[in-house]
């Protein structure tokens, strides 16, 4: 398989590596702001920083925030919640969809540090799939998380979260939870490539579903493009970049896009681009005559 | 056209199949983990188990509003449900504030905002192991009554009076209408391993039974009908202060003259 013709310069290659940068930037500040608030007490204007976890929290003593998956989840159980949290979980999930809906995942989420590390680790080793299960599958976990909430009474995914178990080990120091981060590593290493994120994960299905209503997203032009494929090989969701929709419509407009920005930044000819979802369908270029790799 | 229908439908079953194999895994392991660690220790105002189990959004305010460092988040080793807030009195008890930080940060209501008064948060209960009480081997101890923040209402000390020519012992008896199970008196507790313990209620609390009617705390004859007493009688009203000095009755005490 050819592969992206490496950077020459060191300039050329933090130019390359920018949005992965910017996004480990993002999730660890985000988990940084957690934990200084809860092990340094940092406030702004007298009030605590950012408290709680991902779960919920509360910005600044005042802004209430909550994981709207989760919310939605303990709704399932038949437990009404205070008003604050229902608030919480609007103000995310408006948030979100402005950024691209799930952009949560490559930008937020402290497991994608752990499953971008297993795909660069499994990548160096070579290591080929195990076994072979339809990315859909997280639509499914997604219907099963909220049909055994109300089984069961609790929140189901919060109960097995590997997401959850990791940021409050990192937060809080509930260290044990580890494991099951580390199983995540090994599925995503060892049997699967991006077989957490890109598969499983139901908080990502979540996401993928609210993406689709995402503003935020990555605008494509298809006259500049020379259907070099680099792009799609650089893809953690390979449902995602279908370039023929993409020349259709002039925007990568798929759910399941984490708008982690690789396609962008390995572009060669800059056709790939963040931009604003357009808000009507507009055909941005005749669709091509020749079919794009997808 | 009859195969892509027959490979649809096996392609379905399969997915069932496989989805329902995923989901009982899961749903074992959510039982599982319900129902470990009956004894842990929740926050003020924490609803019963499974409300609470379900209410909780393991964001873990609570743990951060607390300003003692008492509560902790569980993780998958032990405590119950990973990422449920819980506390362990040995290790740091609850200081009972007056304003109850926790519950005021919970953004969820799985601590019930309607618990104003500390003294009416119920966490668990202190249950003394007599065996081991120092004071029930007759030192002067009484370590728990004297920190504990209801003193004389949730433990008190009573004489305990033995043969003759041996002094009477003082040792401390906990009343459960009053313990908020805070813990104060555990992690105070003198001896090697506490004498004393905060566990859950429900899982040392007997309960009488209304069928049996206790003659000498009732007012009425026992050829009256039982409908007289209280429909359930808490173990906790045996042991008001009140009633374990007896000041002389002023009523006649009933027909059990034994008890005297």
């Amino acid at each position: 398989m050819r592969r992206a013709a490496k950077p020459a310069t060191a300039v050329a290659r933090l130019v390359r590596l920018r949005f992965a940068i910017a996004r480990r930037v993002a999730q660890f500040g985000t988990l940084l702001l957690f934990f200084g608030t809860a092990h340094w007490g940092w406030t702004i204007a007298g009030r605590p920083l950012l408290q709680g976890n991902l779960s919920a929290a509360s910005l600044a003593g005042t802004v209430p925030l909550a994981d709207p998956f989760a919310v939605l989840q303990m709704l399932a159980t038949g437990h009404l919640l205070l008003p604050e949290v229902w608030i919480g979980a609007a103000i995310v999930l408006v948030g979100w969809l402005m950024l691209g809906g799930r952009t949560f995942c490559a930008w937020a989420c402290p497991l994608n540090v752990v499953t971008d590390a297993a795909a660069w680790l499994r990548e160096r080793l070579g290591l080929r799939d195990l076994l072979n299960i339809p990315p859909t599958t997280r639509y499914a976990v997604l219907a099963l998380a909220i049909g055994l909430s109300v089984l069961t009474g609790v929140a189901a995914f919060e109960w097995v979260s590997p997401i959850g178990m990791l940021h409050r080990a990192l937060i809080y120091g509930s260290l044990f939870g580890l494991v099951a981060v580390a199983g995540v590593l090994l599925l995503d290493l060892a049997v699967l490539r991006h077989g957490w994120c890109g598969h499983l994960c139901p908080l990502g299905a979540f996401w993928s579903l609210a993406g689709r209503a995402g503003v935020v997203k990555v605008r494509f032009d298809a006259a500049s493009c020379t259907r070099c494929g680099d792009c799609v090989k650089a893809c953690p969701e390979p449902r995602v970049l279908n370039l023929n929709r993409a020349g259709e419509r002039g925007v990568i407009d798929g759910g399941e896009c984490t708008n982690c920005g690789r396609c962008v930044a390995i572009c060669p000819e800059e056709s790939l681009s963040f931009g604003i979802r357009p808000l009507t369908r507009v055909r941005v270029c005749p669709p091509p005559s020749r079919g794009f790799p997808s | 056209m009859a195969v892509d229908r027959r490979r649809f439908l096996a392609r379905t079953l399969q997915g069932t199949a496989v989805a329902a194999c995923g989901g009982s895994v899961w749903y074992g392991l959510i039982a599982q983990q319900a129902e470990a660690a009956p004894h842990a220790l929740r926050p003020p105002g924490a609803a019963p188990a499974r409300d609470f189990a379900a209410a909780c959004a393991k964001c873990g305010r609570c743990v951060a509003a607390c300003p003692y460092g008492t509560l902790r988040l569980a993780d998958l080793a032990g405590h119950g449900a990973t990422g449920l807030p819980y506390f362990e009195p040995r290790a740091e008890p609850c200081a009972m504030c007056p304003d109850i930080p926790c519950v005021k940060a919970c953004p969820t209501g799985a601590l019930d905002r309607r618990l104003t008064d500390i003294a009416k948060a119920r966490m668990g209960l202190a249950v003394i192991d007599a065996e081991n009480c120092l004071s029930w081997q007759g030192l002067r101890c009484e370590v728990c009554y004297r920190v504990c923040p209801l003193k004389g209402t949730a433990i008190r000390i009573d004489p305990h009076p033995r043969q003759i020519s041996k002094h009477a012992v003082f040792v401390p008896v906990v009343s459960s209408d009053a313990c908020t199970g805070c813990g104060l008196c555990e992690k105070a507790c003198p001896t090697e391993v506490a004498a004393v313990r905060v566990l859950q209620p429900a899982l040392v609390q007997g309960r009488i039974g209304a069928h049996y009617r206790l003659g000498w705390k009732h007012e009425s004859a026992p050829s009256e009908p039982a409908a007289a007493a209280p429909a359930t009688a808490a173990p906790a009203t045996t042991i008001a202060p009140s009633q374990s000095v007896p000041a002389a009755p002023a009523k006649a005490p009933g027909v059990d003259y034994l008890n005297q």
